[in-house]
């Protein structure tokens, strides 16, 4: 019973500072953030998207040049965008935008926000399971796969889930830790599964890796039914499949802490060892995958690590699952904690720890992370937009910021009408023109900029 | 005992690539390489959180 005790009070003891700003003893510098971002962004979504790239048929001039120029771009939006933002207002996202938008429109935002973190964190928990599976000998997911087919399956998700939930229970300076220790290990887990397999597609000497990558890795040549990538679905998607934290502003609550606007650089180890050297290392173990196995449907993270460089590969994909679930868990506790302050960050966590576990027993999850990584983005970015008017353009126009506080009121049109004509700009762009859901962020943006700027002004005059 | 610490963990830490690059230049087995990346999984873990997440080991961030 004590012990009960002891472990409620420490819950109870977490305290994130959800509802104020960062003190500034509790600022962190580069060295903390660098060990977050790496290990945050070289995660289970890697030993997906990169065998993804393969199956889309990406080229492997075209991988290259395409993601290192997006990956550019992710980390100057990173820096210029959320963290001068972050540093200047030392508050979360959901804060903000309550000031901005008016506690309906957060209430609603929230909740949108929520969900799309527990579908990533998910998907991040089924990576985690198909390594977990192994020595049980589970039927591992298909990429046809859309609903749980078996009960091994279901077990070894929800086994995940619950350890995935308890550490985020204990806030992100567990997190954080975790995220540390395991991110450089983690790197070389990546890269020594690529080496190690590389004479097996045929590669003997460095000399020879880029025919082989243009001949066998990324041959520029879809998988059946799958649709071709080239150069600008690449850029586009590195750039963008972190849209939600950089341009959509998420990243505010974990930038908040940063001691000056620059440590948003720091997202650079996450997007060139994660979004660069994973990404290119996962392609490299699914091609040698699809050979072997003859073009097998067979979608499993865990047993193709395992295949490359045995344990430690198994145990490199569960906690890659990992670091990347427990910031996502701990995003969605913030983003439903604003909703009600009053509620404990813990028992909020463990909600939606369990709701991330059951979405996870859904195998779509992972055999769409591209399609789902891109609307979740472009679903959150209108926001971005609006509080990056809010706080640099609208009292320069002779408009009120913080519109929301500043009259009282509970919901901001101007901000609502924003998020609804922007997506419903984009979804034309799509069902109209045709345009991928990966190019639609950047018209996307500039709409959102332009509505906000004149429904501001109109309803501000009223 | 710190110094010997950090170098047990990069030890581990060199365990996990160096076996690699082995097999890469075909001078090891891939056996023999996923054995010796467990034992660096193991020492890596069993060492680094003692010296990584110490909050003395970040001079103010800078």
């Amino acid at each position: 019973m004590e012990n009960r005790k002891s472990l409620v009070a420490r819950l109870n003891a977490v305290n994130e500072y959800e509802q104020q700003a960062i003190p500034n003893n509790k600022l962190k510098g580069w060295r903390s953030f660098l060990g977050t971002y790496a290990g945050e962004h070289t995660a289970g979504t890697e030993f997906v998207i990169g065998p993804l790239f393969v199956a889309h048929g990406a080229s492997a001039i075209d991988l290259v040049t395409g993601l290192i120029l997006g990956n550019i771009l992710a980390v100057l939006s990173w820096a210029f965008l959320t963290a001068k933002i972050a540093v200047k207002t030392r508050v979360t996202l959901y804060f903000l935008l309550e000031k901005i938008a008016g506690k309906k429109f957060t209430l609603i935002y929230n909740l949108v926000n929520a969900g799309l973190f527990c579908f990533l964190a998910g998907s991040m928990i089924a990576v985690a399971a198909t390594a977990v599976g192994i020595p049980f000998d589970m039927t591992m997911p298909q990429l046809t796969d859309i609903y749980p087919n078996n009960v091994g399956w279901v077990t070894t998700v929800f086994a995940v889930g619950a350890v995935t939930t308890v550490i985020a229970m204990f806030g992100f300076d567990q997190v954080s830790k975790f995220a540390m220790v395991a991110a450089p290990w983690m790197i070389m887990v990546f890269i020594a599964a690529a080496l190690a397999v590389l004479p097996r597609l045929g590669v003997t000497e460095v000399g020879s890796f880029w025919s082989v990558a243009e001949s066998t890795i990324w041959t520029g040549t879809p998988l059946e039914g799958q649709s071709k990538f080239g150069f600008w679905h690449i850029l586009f998607f590195a750039w963008f499949c972190n849209m939600a934290m950089h341009i959509g502003m998420a990243d505010l609550s974990l930038l908040r802490y940063a001691k000056k606007w620059q440590v948003g650089f720091s997202s650079a180890t996450g997007v060139f060892l994660g979004h660069f050297i994973a990404w290119i290392a996962s392609g490299i173990l699914y091609s040698l995958f699809l050979i072997e196995s003859e073009g097998s449907l067979t979608f499993a993270p865990g047993p193709i690590a395992y295949s490359a460089v045995g344990v430690a590969g198994a145990i490199c994909v569960v906690i890659a699952g990992w670091t990347t679930a427990n910031p996502t868990l701990y995003r969605a506790g913030l983003a439903i904690q604003s909703i009600n302050p009053k509620w404990k960050t813990w028992k909020v966590t463990l909600f939606v720890g369990l709701f991330t576990t059951i979405a996870a027993c859904f195998p779509a999850l992972v055999m769409m992370l591209l399609e789902f990584v891109a609307l979740y983005g472009l679903i959150l970015m209108p926001v971005g937009a609006v509080i990056f008017i809010d706080v640099y353009l609208l009292e320069k126009i002779g408009l009120q910021s913080n519109y929301a506080e500043a009259r009282g009121t509970s919901l901001n049109w101007s901000v609502a009408l924003t998020w609804l004509i922007t997506l419903a700009f984009c979804l034309l762009l799509n069902l109209v023109m045709g345009i991928e859901i990966f190019f639609l962020g950047l018209p996307g943006w500039f709409v959102a900029v332009l509505v906000y700027v004149v429904t501001a002004k109109i309803i501000q005059k009223k | 005992m710190k110094l010997l610490i950090k170098i047990i963990s990069f030890l581990g830490l060199g365990l996990n690539i160096i076996p690699a690059i082995l097999v890469f230049g075909t001078y090891m087995s891939a056996d023999t390489c996923k054995l010796l990346m467990l034992i660096g999984t193991v020492l890596w873990f069993g060492t680094a959180p003692s010296w990584m997440n110490k909050k003395d080991a970040d001079p103010a961030g800078e």
